[in-house]
C-alpha cells in the first residue's frame, strides 16, 4: 500500500514527547492535537483526524503491531462500554479545566510550580528547563498540558501492551468527543444527506 | 449454501478507522464519523479487520448465498 505524508505523523507524536524533556514550552504545540480534531468534526462532520492524522494512534500501531510490543488481546468489555468512555471523558475534561484554573492562578500572581503531574497523582520535578523568558502563566500551562499529554501517552502505552495496539482509541477522550459531535451533527439527517421529514402537525 | 462475511456489529464502534487501514480491498468506510460500515459485496473474509479492531466490534457472520 502506498504511504502518504500523514502515515508518518507518528514521528510528530514521538518528537513531541521527546521535546518536552528538553524544553517544556514545546508542550504548547500539543494544542494542535486538541483543536484540529474538534475543527474537523465540527466543520467536516467526520473523524478524519482519528482515521488518518492521529500520530499517537500510529505510534501505538507501530510499537504494538510492527515491533510486537502488544499482547494483541481484546480489551475488557468495560473499557469498550459507552459509560466508561463518557465517564473517562468527563474525568479527563475535569482535570483539564483544573489545569487551566491553575494556570489562571499563576497569571493572577501565584507561584509557578515547575513539575509535571503524571497520572493526576505523581508530581515529577521538571526544574532543568529555563522558562524565565516567558510569563510564569505561559510556563505553567506548558507544565500542565505536558502532564495531560504524558499521562494519556502512558495510559495508551499500558493498554497497548496489555491489549490491542490501538486500545487507547477505544477510550480516547478526543475520539469520544469528536464522535459525540458527529452524532449531534447528524441528528435527523437521513442517509441521503437530507433532513428527515417529520410530521410536526403543520399542514 | 452459506458464506462468512465481516459484519460490523456497530453498537460500541468508536470509528477509529483502524479496520479501514487494514482492509486490503477497501471494503470498509467510516460512516459520518459514527461507525465502520463493511461492504459485504467486496469483503473476501480475510478477517484482517477483525484482528485489527481495538474495540472488538467486527465479527464474522454466516450468511446465505442467494443463487
Amino acid at each position: 500500500m502506498k504511504k502518504r505524508w500523514y502515515d508518518y505523523l507518528w514521528i510528530f507524536s514521538a518528537a513531541y514527547l521527546a521535546l518536552g524533556f528538553f524544553n517544556i514550552l514545546f508542550a504548547w504545540i500539543g494544542l494542535i492535537c486538541f483543536i484540529v480534531p474538534l475543527l474537523i468534526s465540527i466543520i467536516g462532520g467526520s473523524k478524519a483526524y482519528c482515521n488518518k492524522y492521529c500520530g499517537r494512534g500510529q505510534l501505538f500501531e507501530l510499537l504494538g503491531g510492527r515491533l510486537g510490543l502488544s499482547r494483541k488481546k481484546a480489551p475488557p468489555k468495560f473499557l469498550r462500554s459507552k459509560w466508561f468512555r463518557y465517564a473517562f471523558l468527563t474525568f479527563f475534561m475535569a482535570m483539564f479545566i483544573l489545569m487551566v484554573y491553575n494556570t489562571y492562578l499563576v497569571f493572577a500572581g501565584a507561584t509557578l510550580r515547575e513539575a509535571v503531574t503524571l497520572l493526576w497523582m505523581f508530581k515529577l520535578p521538571w526544574q532543568w528547563v529555563n522558562t524565565s523568558f516567558v510569563a510564569p502563566g505561559i510556563a505553567q500551562f506548558a507544565f500542565g498540558f505536558y502532564g495531560v499529554m504524558l499521562t494519556s501517552s502512558v495510559l495508551g502505552m499500558i493498554t497497548m501492551i496489555l491489549f490491542k495496539p490501538r486500545s487507547w482509541c477505544v477510550y480516547c477522550p478526543m475520539g469520544t468527543m469528536t464522535q459525540a459531535i458527529c452524532k449531534i451533527k447528524y441528528i435527523g439527517v437521513g442517509q441521503d444527506g437530507k433532513k428527515n421529514e417529520t410530521d410536526c402537525g403543520v399542514a | 449454501m452459506t458464506t462468512k462475511k465481516a459484519a460490523n456489529v456497530g453498537k460500541d464502534c468508536v470509528a477509529c478507522g483502524n479496520c479501514v487501514k487494514y482492509c486490503p480491498l477497501d471494503a470498509i468506510m467510516i460512516y459520518r464519523g459514527l461507525y465502520a460500515k463493511v461492504d459485504k459485496d467486496i469483503c473476501k473474509s480475510c478477517q484482517k479487520c477483525v484482528k485489527a479492531c481495538p474495540a472488538d466490534v467486527i465479527e464474522m457472520r454466516t450468511e446465505a448465498i442467494v443463487v
